[in-house]
């Protein structure tokens, strides 16, 4: 019997473990570190947010005034410092861009990036913010190897700076940009760190909660069972 | 005159609870197996509760509906947590029914007198399917989306009526608005409804026969000066103590995912699925949800889609014959020859497998693999007239050994 408990709980973590499908290309994503209680690195990640992507990106199911809830900062702050696209703090962050002029100006409407962490993947989007390259085939100027033949320019090159793919696949270095490879990679896992919470803004709470929960249950079980015990004394 | 003797007089709910749990019999002998029945009731419960709740802010509208699922994640208090308790619990509730039914098979618990309680299990894992693939469909996402198109066009393969079925399925030549509406309806109403009735007739059933146990012996054979069986023990208190500590550890378990990986690792809520519902852009692989891939494993090792479809529905039907496929005199596993303990383990196995060959793509060895398992699926039921009557069973004893 034991046996067969153990067996299936290892069986369960095997598939919790395991993706359900690998994504089919043999891309060796980057790990990135995802902590949700760094409020810092999630401050720095929505200034990021907010200046480069939210100007094509909505995130229409996040609020601003959540946000700053969340992240330690009052309405005041969000609204001098973070908000740019909206006028009320309990608005959504949403875009003035049209879908149709997004459509003419990059051929496709940019994606809404509420829960694009949970549909991508913390890792992809860490990869894919490292690994823009200079491809002169393309009308943009540039390609991503994490994301083949991507819409999206570049837009981070002003602190990365550029890089190009030489004949082995692998990126190095064409041009240098304002930071240092550290302090981009800083940028681009505070911004993935950032991503991740608006994934999922009640994963705090979730978190927070469920060790509570497991205590309950856990102290309703040495209750119950001595209970049962004791009704069962008379049987066998 | 007290309130109980009142109602009593007019209603008989102390006889109620006298039938179905202080004076309910079930043998002495229940082990780890036998807690999934109460913990599936616990399940439906939740289900239909959470479900209320999601339906005060779902929005059954493609343009609205995956904004309001996110609505719920977010906006909603406590929205969250209804939310993963709902889709928690529809894994859950298959994990739980698989090794209820499991536990049916090894001690042959769809033996006579015992084969309309199977009957009606049976039709309540068909309409726990049915829920389970409607409700997949709500919250639009691209798996919803995709997931519902390839399995309504099934439907199609049907020769003459099926183009029409499909169409008259969906309401529309794709799954669309008219899809989800109706959708909504029967996930909320129709089925449910079924449902409780059909677990009302699967205990009603049960509680006539008696339960059998992992000895498949049948206690009313020996009673005492009362009546009662000698092995048989109230179901209140006993068993409701002993149940209450398995739910806790079911629940224990359950929270665990629900907390720290309701995801699963993509296994109950797909990546795919947090992208919304695009009719005009195919997915790279359309997986169904993880209790659906052993049937879909079926579908698709065979080459003729008519065919596919057949079998994979045979692969359910065969299941509602077992209790007179199986010629076996002796019900528990504990007292079988080794044909059926082989049978047992080969299509367990088989099962599992084509779980696992249902998420992958269907190519090269993957279908030849998963022909093989197809094959041995249904050679356990085929097959089970002769290795159950030409099987070396062990002599049973009276009495329940207490195990």
């Amino acid at each position: 019997m034991n046996k067969i408990i153990v067996l299936f709980t290892f069986l369960l973590s095997c598939l919790a473990s395991q993706p359900i499908l690998a994504a089919s290309s043999q891309l060796q994503l980057d790990p990135v570190d995802i902590d949700l209680s760094d409020k810092a690195s999630l401050q720095r990640g929505a200034r990021t947010f907010m200046n480069y992507c939210l100007s094509c990106h909505s995130a229409s199911f996040m609020r601003y005034n959540r946000m700053g809830k969340d992240l330690g900062l009052s309405d005041e702050q969000v609204k001098d410092s973070l908000m740019f696209a909206s006028e009320k703090v309990g608005d959504t962050m949403t875009v003035a861009m049209l879908p149709e002029d997004a459509k003419k100006w990059f051929g496709v409407i940019p994606p809404d990036l509420s829960v694009i962490s949970r549909a991508r993947g913390t890792e992809w989007l860490y990869s894919y913010f490292r690994r823009f390259y200079v491809d002169e085939g393309k009308m943009i100027g540039t390609n991503n190897l994490a994301f083949k033949d991507v819409s999206m320019p570049h837009v981070l090159w002003q602190q990365q700076g550029y890089l190009y793919k030489d004949n082995g696949g692998h990126l190095a270095t064409a041009s240098k940009g304002t930071m240092s490879a550290d302090e981009y990679d800083m940028m681009a896992r505070d911004l993935v760190n950032f991503l991740a919470y608006i994934g999922e803004p009640s994963k705090i709470q979730r978190l927070a909660l469920g060790k509570w929960v497991l205590i309950y249950l856990a102290l309703f079980f040495f209750v119950a069972y001595p209970l049962k015990k004791v009704f069962w004394e008379d049987i066998h | 005159m007290s309130l109980i003797d009142w109602v009593d007089a007019r209603l008989p709910v102390s006889k109620f609870v006298k039938t179905h749990l202080s004076e309910y019999y079930a043998p002495r002998n229940f082990n780890f197996w036998y807690f999934f029945g109460s913990i599936a009731l616990l399940i439906l419960v939740l289900q239909i509760v959470t479900g209320i709740f999601l339906t005060m802010h779902y929005k059954p509208d493609t343009a609205l509906a995956f904004a309001s699922v996110e609505y719920i994640m977010r906006d909603v208090q406590w929205g969250w947590l209804i939310r993963y308790l709902h889709s928690t619990g529809a894994s859950a509730f298959f994990v739980v029914i698989y090794l209820h039914m499991f536990r049916g098979l090894m001690y042959g618990s769809y033996k006579e007198p015992r084969e309309l309680v199977w009957i009606f299990g049976m039709l309540i894992y068909v309409a726990l399917m049915a829920e389970a693939f409607m409700g997949y469909l709500l919250p639009w996402g691209q798996m919803s989306f995709w997931g519902a198109q390839v399995i309504i066009s099934l439907f199609g393969a049907i020769p003459y009526i099926g183009e029409g079925l499909a169409l008259w399925i969906r309401g529309d030549f794709v799954v669309a608005d008219a899809t989800l509406n109706r959708f909504f309806a029967f996930h909320v109403i129709a089925v449910p409804l079924v449902l409780l009735g059909l677990v009302a007739a699967h205990i009603m059933a049960l509680h006539e026969v008696g339960s059998n146990n992992p000895d498949g012996i049948d206690i009313k054979q020996t009673k005492d000066d009362n009546g009662i069986p000698l092995d048989g023990i109230a179901f209140h208190p006993y068993y409701s103590a002993k149940d209450l500590v398995g739910i806790i550890v079911f629940l224990f378990i359950f929270s665990l995912i629900l907390f720290y990986m309701p995801e699963f690792g993509g296994w109950f809520l797909e990546k795919d699925n947090f992208i919304p519902a695009n009719p005009l852009q195919t997915p790279e692989h359309i997986v169904p949800l993880w209790y659906f891939t052993p049937f879909y494993a079926i579908l698709r090792a065979v080459p003729d889609k008519l065919f596919g479809v057949m079998a994979m529905g045979g692969a359910i039907v065969v299941l509602f014959l077992i209790p007179w496929l199986d010629r076996s005199p002796v019900k528990s596993i504990r007292y079988r020859g080794p044909l059926f303990r082989i049978a047992l383990t080969i299509f367990t196995i088989s099962f599992l497998a084509l779980g696992y060959l249902g998420t992958q793509p269907a190519t090269g060895l993957y279908t030849l693999l998963a022909q093989i398992f197809s094959v041995l699926y249904f050679a356990f039921f085929f097959l089970m007239p002769i290795y159950t009557s030409l099987d070396k069973d062990k002599p049973v004893p009276h009495r329940v050994t207490g195990k």
